[in-house]
């Protein structure tokens, strides 16, 4: 699509004055709704701004703090001891002459599936700045705070393109990534929907959705006694900020007692599914990712905190922690390809950098593994990204880039690609500065170019 | 009175067509008079343009508005009962000038000032976390102890030393980047209410002028940095020229953005120079940025509609009565507390929120309160007073500083990087830019959601301050008084009563009160400030 024809169906957000988006508190009616994130209703009619991609949905397996690359998927044995450690028996996949870390023996068996990409860099060795730039694309310290990749597809394939759904557009399980506020300049209304909870346990209590103890009976009568008493709304319901509350409420209620919610009930899939997952915590949120992008929502983060950020310990953390993973990302992969759902669902895998492939077998570390932004792997899977293909390589020790530099900005602006979000669309600013989907070549960003490998 | 408002009073009057009924919950039978200069210039604005203002608010109304908007804190059932049995004729100015010396007026305003300074531990404002806490006390005990705002602005303008020791010196590392036109544009935008983005890019780059020997440089202490007056500029003593370094240390002139040039003596640091310009009482800028500010935090709008801007392009409010403040803040040797006594004083403050007369253009010309959902922080707050109940509150850092204690309240966090899912969901601001609008108080789903039916709300119900309300009440009539209280700091009227009573006849009485309160909790009236 043309970026003038873009703009000229550019719907309310960015229609709005300077003033206006300035002036969070006192908007106009009109304004107000527009600004609410989940809005169906008014949501029709405005006009799709992206054209069709090859993905529809994508689903970001978020490995905060920065799992190893040696011991995941791109291992090096060659190196010795000292940079392996005790896991030096890489394993053969289903793709010939792709091998990856022997605790993922399940992953071995979807290679054909996916690619990785071994040559992500971007130099950066703390945890905020790696995290931004791996996750937005830019790098900090500029005028602005940009948004992530979650919260731009959320505003390109959200509501403003026609998704309908009562489920936010972009889910984030089960806790919001911290850091950084994910929305960046876009505001709140980009942010994540946190679910909360635990999909692991025999009830997934999302936050708000589902509350334990409270019968649908009891929420009808609760609601009623609501509105009974709720003197000042009835005295205010002209106002656009009470207006807005009121629509807020209407649809929190289609999700309590409608069946959107129902989304998150596990208990609908069969048991022997649920267990090739694994039932963790990991497992269950992939499957839960899963239904999601079935119900057409476009941006699902699966939060996964677990400890990758292994300067201690690293290879008990990583035998504990790895299986579960293997076990979980496995079946994902697996599951939507079996329903038709990956050839339309970018899967994306990776932390906000690696680690020190030379082990710290010293004190205090005792076998950790420090922060390493030169070099590190993503797997990417679906939306039209081929798979069995290596990106780019590693040297011997996997300390530097050998080959195809991948920078972040080459990753984020290929999954946009997929999505049919054009680079050179424009991102509504606060300041109403001219700010794009991609960076300008003045912005003097390292890249290397999109992924064409794998289209 | 005067007699000019007495005249102004009486012709308004004869405007008022037919009166509506009073609303006694929220509104009270007495009539609008000008009690002073705020309001007889609101007053005069709303005659010429043919507004008609609300009617004043409820004792009810009013002692709840006051303790949010002074102290950000609920009046406890105790507090709201004495002031609505008070019958002393001053007791709402009595009010707000206890409120005005309440601890939790330095706690609540700190909130907003750090929101304004960006205090953050980390990304993208990186101050780390005692550097963060050393900051956020420093202006808490600016407060407290009412420093004077021109002394308050050129502590941090011209502050010098370690981020750790020295805390205003945060000022110059609460940014996004160093460079000297950074910093100008945050200084145009903290203290003259003004976005450079719209000003001609040569008019920056004089005013950064100011700021070109702003020195950073690392001490042995981890994360522990120097900002100080770097005489020879960034380049460094040692890589200049004997001719280059004979350059910087002669005399320049420098434009200020008034246009006016100041003679910088070598040697001598151009901070100081900006900042008596700044603070003196001629300055077209200082004052009036922040006492439309203050009007902002106080009554929910900006005199010049924007917060963050003095100069847009749309013509101030009410012009006289932003002149007339800032006047005040200067004859008063900048004294904020006086100009927050004389704006919560005036009836304006006292009107209802309940528009007579067409709502949009009321809100517009501040003839009626603007009714705003509360702050995520004073809201969960006030969620965890009213229950007994507590929040966990973390950082992604995991330092000894970050670490907040059982009971601590979220107004009082001192650092944007220590939050929690609550907090994120409600909008508090990311401090990426020190913008007012990056408050977003506007509900959305996921809020309601969270509030109607969230197993934290539904705990915090459950919590033992409810259980205790629930044993010490007489009978269940004295127990939905307390809940009223408590909530919504008023008694219940005699139809709210009833309904009330009639959920206390059916099923258990446990759960008819959980049901009570938890209406209440998502009433209108509870969550917004009205």
């Amino acid at each position: 699509m043309k970026i003038d024809a873009l703009q000229s169906k550019e719907p309310a957000i960015g229609s709005m004055t300077r003033r206006e988006v300035m002036h969070g508190t006192f908007l106009s009616a009109a304004a107000l709704l527009a600004r609410g994130f989940s809005l169906p209703a008014w949501a029709e009619t405005s006009a799709p701004v992206v054209s069709p991609g090859k993905a529809k949905s994508v689903i970001q397996i978020w490995m905060w703090g920065g799992p190893a690359h040696l011991d995941t998927f791109d291992p090096k044995p060659g190196a010795g001891l000292d940079y392996s450690g005790p896991l030096d028996h890489p394993i053969a996949t289903n793709v010939n002459g792709i091998q990856i870390g022997e605790l993922m023996p399940l992953l071995a068996k979807q290679a054909d599936k996916y690619s990785l990409i071994r040559s992500m860099t971007h130099g950066l060795n703390a945890h905020e700045t790696a995290s931004y730039t791996v996750q937005t694309g830019r790098l900090s310290g500029g005028h602005d705070v940009f948004p992530n990749v979650g919260a731009v597809a959320s505003y390109f394939k959200g509501y403003r393109a026609g998704y309908k759904g009562l489920i936010p557009p972009y889910v984030v399980l089960t806790q919001p990534q911290g850091r950084f506020s994910e929305a960046g300049f876009l505001g709140q209304q980009y942010k994540p929907f946190a679910t909360g909870g635990d999909p692991s346990q025999s009830r997934f209590a999302v936050e708000g959705v589902i509350v334990p103890g409270v019968s649908d009976q009891r929420q009808k009568e609760r609601r009623a006694l609501l509105h009974q008493l709720d003197s000042l709304g009835h005295s205010l319901n002209d106002d656009p900020q009470v207006a807005q509350m009121n629509t807020a409420e209407k649809q929190a209620y289609e999700l309590i007692l409608g069946d959107a919610g129902k989304v998150f009930d596990l208990s609908e899939e069969k048991d022997e599914l649920r267990d090739r997952y694994g039932r963790t915590t990991f497992g269950q949120s992939c499957l839960v990712a899963r239904r999601l992008v079935e119900k057409g929502v476009p941006y699902v983060t699966i939060n996964y905190n677990a400890g990758w950020d292994t300067h201690k310990q690293n290879f008990q953390t990583m035998r504990r922690r790895v299986p579960e993973m293997d076990k979980g990302l496995a079946t994902l992969l697996q599951d939507l390809s079996d329903r038709g759902l990956l050839e339309s669902t970018v899967v994306w895998w990776c932390g906000e950098f690696g680690r020190t492939p030379k082990v710290q077998w010293e004190a205090p570390w005792n076998g950790g593994r420090g922060h390493w932004g030169q070099v590190f792997t993503a797997l990417v899977a679906g939306g039209g990204f081929k798979g069995g293909e290596i990106v780019g390589a590693s040297d011997a020790r996997g300390e530097e880039v050998r080959s195809r530099p991948v920078y972040p900005l080459d990753l984020i602006g290929s999954i946009y690609r997929q999505l049919g979000i054009p680079a050179d669309a424009k991102l509504p600013h606060p300041e109403g500065l001219d700010t794009h989907v991609m960076p300008n070549a003045t912005d003097h960003l390292p890249t290397a170019g999109l992924l064409k490998e794998l289209v | 009175m005067t007699m000019a408002a007495f005249l102004v009073a009486g012709a308004l009057q004869a405007q008022v067509p037919a009166a509506s009924p009073i609303n006694p919950i929220f509104e009270s039978s007495a009539t609008f008079v000008p009690q002073n200069r705020v309001d007889e210039l609101t007053f005069a604005q709303w005659k010429q343009l043919g507004v008609q203002p609300a009617r004043l608010c409820s004792d009810a109304v009013f002692v709840r508005r006051a303790y949010l908007d002074v102290i950000g804190t609920l009046p406890t059932a105790q507090e709201a009962r004495e002031f609505l049995q008070s019958t002393n004729l001053h007791k709402r100015s009595d009010l707000i000038d206890a409120l005005l010396e309440r601890e939790e007026f330095a706690d609540y305003w700190a909130l907003r000032w750090s929101d304004t300074l960006r205090i953050k531990a980390e990304f993208p404002i990186n101050l780390w976390p005692n550097a963060a806490q050393s900051y956020h006390h420093w202006i808490r005990e600016s407060l407290h102890e009412d420093k004077p705002y021109d002394q308050f602005a050129r502590e941090l303008l011209t502050a010098s030393g370690s981020n750790f020791r020295v805390a205003p010196v945060n000022f110059y590392r609460a940014l996004q980047n160093k460079d000297q036109q950074t910093i100008a544009q945050i200084v145009a935008l903290t203290f003259m209410g003004t976005r450079t983005e719209s000003w001609p890019p040569s008019q920056l780059a004089q005013m950064a002028v100011f700021f070109s020997h702003v020195g950073y440089k690392p001490t042995r202490e981890w994360k522990e940095e120097i900002v100080f007056f770097d005489a020879v500029g960034d380049e460094g003593l040692l890589k200049r020229t004997p001719v280059q370094l004979a350059e910087v240390s002669l005399p320049r002139t420098a434009i200020l953005p008034d246009g006016k040039s100041v003679r910088l003596e070598a040697e001598a640091d151009p901070r100081i120079a900006f900042a008596n310009w700044l603070t003196a009482p001629s300055n077209p800028y200082f004052s009036k940025a922040i006492v439309n500010r203050v009007w902002f935090w106080l009554m929910g709008r900006a005199l010049t509609g924007d917060p963050d801007e003095i100069n847009g392009s749309i013509a101030p409010e009410n012009a006289a009565l932003l002149d007339y403040l800032s006047q005040e803040l200067v004859r008063n040797h900048y004294n904020l507390k006086l100009i927050y006594r004389q704006i919560l004083t005036s009836e304006t403050y006292q009107l209802s929120s309940l528009p007579r007369g067409d709502a949009a253009s009321s809100r517009a010309h501040f003839a009626s309160y603007s009714p705003r959902r509360l702050d995520a922080e004073v809201l969960i707050d006030a969620l965890c007073e009213i229950t007994g109940t507590s929040e966990e509150y973390s950082s992604a850092i995991p330092e000894p500083y970050t670490f907040m204690p059982v009971g601590q309240r979220a107004i009082s966090l001192p650092d944007g990087s220590i939050t929690s899912a609550f907090l994120e969901q409600f909008g508090k601001p990311s401090r990426d830019t020190g913008l007012q609008s990056e408050r977003n108080n506007t509900f959305t789903a996921a809020q309601r959601l969270q509030l109607l039916n969230s197993s934290q709300v539904q705990k915090k119900l459950q919590g033992d301050a409810m259980q205790q309300m629930a044993r010490s009440a007489k009978n269940n009539d004295d127990l939905v008084s307390s809940l009223y209280l408590t909530i919504l700091s008023r008694n219940p009227s005699t139809e709210e009563r009833a309904i009330t009573l009639k959920r206390f006849q059916q099923g258990l009485q446990r759960d008819a009160m959980i049901d009570v309160a938890w209406a209440l909790i998502n009433s209108t009236e509870f969550l917004y400030r009205h």
